[in-house]
C-alpha cells in the first residue's frame, strides 16, 4: 500500500520537474503553475506514503536508507513550498524539484523492506534526532540550490554575457538573502540534531561522544557551516566565495549523510546489526 | 577647377559605438592632451570649418573643406599621431561621409537616430555643447553654423513629431534592468553620482523612479553638485569625500570628464570590508573612463561601462523601429532642403566672377584708349569712368538679379553652369588678350 503511494509520488515529482524545466526553458507561466500544482500533490501523497509506512512499521520510518532519503526529500520539498509561499524566488523550483526527484529515485533503489528496530534504536530520541537532522539537511539542500543559482547568475553578471540564464534567474541579493536564511535556520537545527544525538548516545551506550565516523563527520560538517555563518555574521561575508563555500559544505554534508554509511562501518549504518 | 566644384563640402569623419570599442573612442577623444582637441584640429589648414563632437558613444570631426580626400588624410594623420594608433586600426574603426551623406549623418546624430539607444535625449545637448565650443574657438563658419542649427531644429521636430523619444529610454534604462538583477528590489538602495553631467542626471532620475531612496552627488565643483542634489532631493559632497560616500552607496554612476581614473581598484578594495562586502554596482558612462576596469575583478563588485550596457539594450529596440523609419524620412527631406541652400551658396562666387570679369574688361578698354583719353580734362576723364561703370552695371543688372532669384528658388545648378560658361568663368579665358 505505502509502496503504491510512493510510486505515485515519484510520478508526481517527475511531472513537477518536467513542468519546472519546461517553464525555465520556454518561460511559459502555465508550465510553472502546473508544476506547482503537481509539487503540492506530490508533497501530499509523499506525506501519506510516509504516514502509511509509519503505521505499518509501528515505528518512525527513519531507520533504513530508503526511509531516510525519502524523508529528506519530503522535508526539502516542504521547506521549498513554505519558502515560496513566503517570498517567491524565481526559477528556484527548477533546481529544487529535480534534486528532490534524484533523491527519491535513489531512495526507491534502496531495499524497501521494513526492518525490526534494534533495541538501541527503540527510543523517543529516534524520531527527535533523525527528524531534526534530516530537516537540517533539507534546509542546507535548499541553500545549496540557491548557491548554485547564485554562482550561475554571478558568472553572467560578472562576465557581462547576459544571456538566457541571466533573464531566468533571480537577483543576486534575493539568492544571497535566501542562502543566509537557510543557514540561519539550518545551522541551529543541525546543532540541536547533534546534541540530541549525543544525548541519545549517552542513553543507549552510556557515552555522549565516542568518535565514531558518523559523529566525527557530523562535527566536521558542523564546523563548516559554523565557519560560514560566523563569517557572515561578523564581517558580512557573502557573494561568490560564500556561495562556493555553501556548495562545498553541502558536499561534506552529503558525505556525512551517505558516504559514511556506504564506505565506513559505523553505529549509524542503517543496517541491522548494532552491537 | 571650375568655380562650382570649388565650393567647400561638408566632411565628417569619426567613430561611434558601432565601429569602435570604448577604448578606441576614448583615445580618439584626445582628452588627455594639453590643448583641447578642437584646437589641434583647428591647426589643420585643410579644414575650413570645424566642429569637434565627443560624447561617450562617438567622436566625430564635422568640417567643411575644399578637398575632402586631403582633409580626411590630414585628420587621420593627426589622430594617428596624437592618439598613438596605427593606420590599420584607424582605418578599420573610422567612417567618413561627404556632402549629402555627411549632412544626413549630422541630422541623424542630432535626432538620436544613430544613438546606442535610439531616441535617447542627451545627444542633442552634447551636440549643442560641441557647437558652442566651436563658436568660441571661432572654427565654425557659414556652412557649419547653418548645418548645426538646422540639425538642432530637425532634432526638435523629430522629437515632437515621432514617438522616438516617448519612453525616454537611455543608458540608464539598461542600468536599471541590471541593477534589478543584482539587488532585486531597488527600494531602500542608495545611489552615488560622481560627476554632475546631463547623462548622470538622467540615469539618477531613472533610478529614483525605480525606488532608489538615497542619492548623493559628488562633483569637482561643489556648487554644481549642490545644484543637482537640490533638484534630485539628494545631498552634495565634494570629490574628496567620495570614499566615505562609497561606504553607503549600492549603485555608483560615474560620468566625470576627468582624463584619469576617479575611482581606482585600491580605493574600492579598501571600502569593501567596512561595507561588510555588500554588493556594489558601478556604472561608468564617462569617456575616457572614470573607473579602473580592474575593479570588476573584486568580489561582489560589478563594473559596467557604456559598451557593456549595449548588450542589455538590444532587447527593447524593435518597437521603436517604425518610428525610426518615420524619423528617417523627415531627415531625408531636411537633407534635400539643406543641399539646395548649399547650392545657393554657389551663386556667390559666380556673381563675383562676373563682376570681376566685367570690371577687368572695362579697365582694359580704358587703358587701351589711354592715348586718346589723356588729352581730356580731368572732369571729362571722370565722366568717362562714370559712364563706363554705369554701362557695365546696367548690362549686368538683369543677369545677376536673375541668377540670385533662380538659385534661391530651387537651387538651379544648370543656370549657374550656363552663366559660368556664358561669361567664360571657367578659367580658359585668362590667356585671352583684349
Amino acid at each position: 500500500m505505502d509502496n503504491a503511494v510512493f510510486q505515485v509520488t515519484i510520478f508526481l515529482y517527475i511531472a513537477a520537474t518536467a513542468g519546472f524545466l519546461i517553464n525555465i526553458i520556454t518561460l511559459k507561466k502555465a508550465a510553472a503553475k502546473a508544476a506547482n500544482a503537481f509539487l503540492y500533490a506530490a508533497f501530499g501523497s509523499h506525506g501519506l506514503a510516509i504516514a502509511l509506512r509509519m503505521f505499518m512499521a509501528g515505528h518512525t520510518p527513519l531507520v533504513t536508507m530508503h526511509e531516510s532519503l525519502s524523508f529528506f526529500a519530503w522535508c526539502m520539498v516542504g521547506a521549498y513550498l513554505l519558502m515560496q509561499a513566503m517570498k517567491k524566488i524565481k526559477s528556484l523550483g527548477a533546481f529544487v524539484t529535480p534534486l528532490a526527484l534524484v533523491v527519491m529515485v535513489a531512495s526507491s533503489l534502496q531495499t524497501k523492506k521494513i526492518l525490526p528496530l534494534s533495541p538501541a534504536l527503540q527510543s523517543i530520541w529516534l524520531p527527535i534526532h533523525a527528524v531534526i537532522c534530516l530537516a537540517a539537511y533539507a534546509i542546507f539542500a535548499l541553500a545549496f540550490c540557491a548557491a548554485v543559482m547564485y554562482l550561475m547568475q554571478e558568472r553572467q553578471i560578472k562576465g557581462k554575457h547576459l544571456g538566457a540564464i541571466f533573464r531566468r534567474l533571480p537577483s543576486l541579493e534575493n539568492l544571497d538573502t535566501m542562502i543566509g536564511r537557510c543557514l540561519g535556520i539550518g545551522f541551529p537545527l543541525l546543532t540541536v540534531g547533534i546534541i540530541t544525538g549525543s544525548i541519545w548516545a549517552e542513553n543507549a551506550w552510556g557515552s555522549y561522544w565516542s568518535w565514531d565516523p558518523k559523529e566525527t563527520w557530523s562535527l566536521i560538517t558542523w564546523f563548516f557551516y559554523a565557519a560560514l555563518l560566523h563569517q557572515r555574521l561578523t564581517v558580512g561575508w557573502r557573494g561568490k566565495k560564500a556561495a562556493i563555500m555553501t556548495v562545498l559544505a553541502f558536499g561534506v554534508l552529503i558525505f556525512t549523510f551517505l558516504g559514511v554509511n556506504l564506505l565506513i562501518p559505523s553505529e549509524h549504518s542503517y543496517v541491522t546489526n548494532f552491537q | 577647377m571650375s568655380q562650382i566644384s570649388n565650393r567647400p563640402k561638408v566632411l565628417l569623419i569619426g567613430v561611434n559605438h558601432k565601429t569602435a570599442s570604448v577604448d578606441i573612442r576614448e583615445r580618439l577623444a584626445l582628452k588627455g592632451g594639453d590643448a583641447p582637441a578642437i584646437n589641434l584640429f583647428a591647426g589643420l589648414p585643410q579644414l575650413e570649418e570645424l566642429v569637434f563632437l565627443s560624447t561617450c558613444n562617438r567622436v566625430e570631426v564635422i568640417s567643411s573643406t575644399k578637398d575632402p580626400d586631403d582633409a580626411k588624410d590630414a585628420v587621420k594623420r593627426l589622430w594617428m599621431e596624437k592618439a598613438g594608433m596605427d593606420r590599420g586600426l584607424i582605418d578599420s574603426s573610422l567612417y567618413s561621409y561627404e556632402g549629402r551623406d555627411a549632412i544626413r549623418h549630422v541630422f541623424k546624430v542630432a535626432s538620436s537616430l544613430d544613438s546606442m539607444i535610439v531616441g535617447e535625449p542627451q545627444i542633442l545637448g552634447q551636440m549643442k555643447d560641441a557647437y558652442r565650443k566651436a563658436v568660441e574657438a571661432k572654427t565654425s563658419g557659414a556652412i557649419l553654423n547653418r548645418l548645426l542649427n538646422k540639425a538642432f531644429s530637425v532634432a526638435k521636430l523629430i522629437r515632437t513629431e515621432t514617438g522616438i523619444a516617448s519612453s525616454a529610454v537611455s543608458i540608464s534604462y539598461a542600468a536599471v534592468e541590471l541593477a534589478k538583477k543584482i539587488f532585486g528590489e531597488l527600494k531602500g538602495k542608495k545611489a552615488l553620482l560622481i560627476g554632475a553631467g546631463e547623462m548622470a542626471e538622467l540615469a539618477a532620475r531613472n533610478l529614483l523612479s525605480n525606488g532608489v531612496s538615497g542619492l548623493v552627488v559628488a562633483n569637482r565643483t561643489l556648487s554644481r553638485a549642490v545644484e543637482l542634489a537640490k533638484e534630485l532631493k539628494g545631498s552634495a559632497i565634494s570629490l574628496e569625500e567620495m570614499e566615505s560616500a562609497l561606504l553607503e552607496a549600492d549603485i555608483v554612476i560615474s560620468s566625470t570628464g576627468a582624463p584619469d581614473f576617479v575611482l581606482t581598484g585600491e580605493a574600492v578594495r579598501r571600502v569593501m570590508r567596512p561595507r561588510r562586502h555588500r554588493l556594489l554596482f558601478l556604472i561608468d558612462i564617462a569617456v575616457p573612463r572614470d573607473i579602473d576596469p580592474e575593479v570588476n575583478d573584486i568580489d561582489n563588485v560589478y563594473l559596467y561601462n557604456i559598451d557593456d550596457l549595449k548588450g542589455i539594450v538590444e532587447v527593447n529596440k524593435a518597437g521603436r523601429e517604425k518610428e525610426a523609419r518615420k524619423a528617417e524620412r523627415m531627415v531625408d527631406s531636411e537633407v534635400i532642403k539643406f543641399i539646395s541652400w548649399l547650392e545657393t551658396m554657389d551663386v556667390v562666387p559666380v556673381i563675383q566672377g562676373i563682376r570681376q570679369k566685367a570690371e577687368e574688361v572695362r579697365r582694359n578698354e580704358i587703358a587701351r584708349s589711354h592715348s586718346i583719353l589723356r588729352d581730356l580734362t580731368p572732369e571729362q576723364q571722370k565722366a568717362v569712368e562714370v559712364l563706363t561703370c554705369s554701362i557695365v552695371q546696367k548690362i549686368l543688372h538683369d543677369p545677376i538679379i536673375c541668377l540670385k532669384k533662380e538659385t534661391r528658388d530651387d537651387g538651379a545648378k544648370d543656370i549657374l553652369e550656363a552663366a559660368s560658361r556664358l561669361f567664360g568663368l571657367n578659367g580658359s579665358g585668362e590667356d585671352r588678350h583684349f
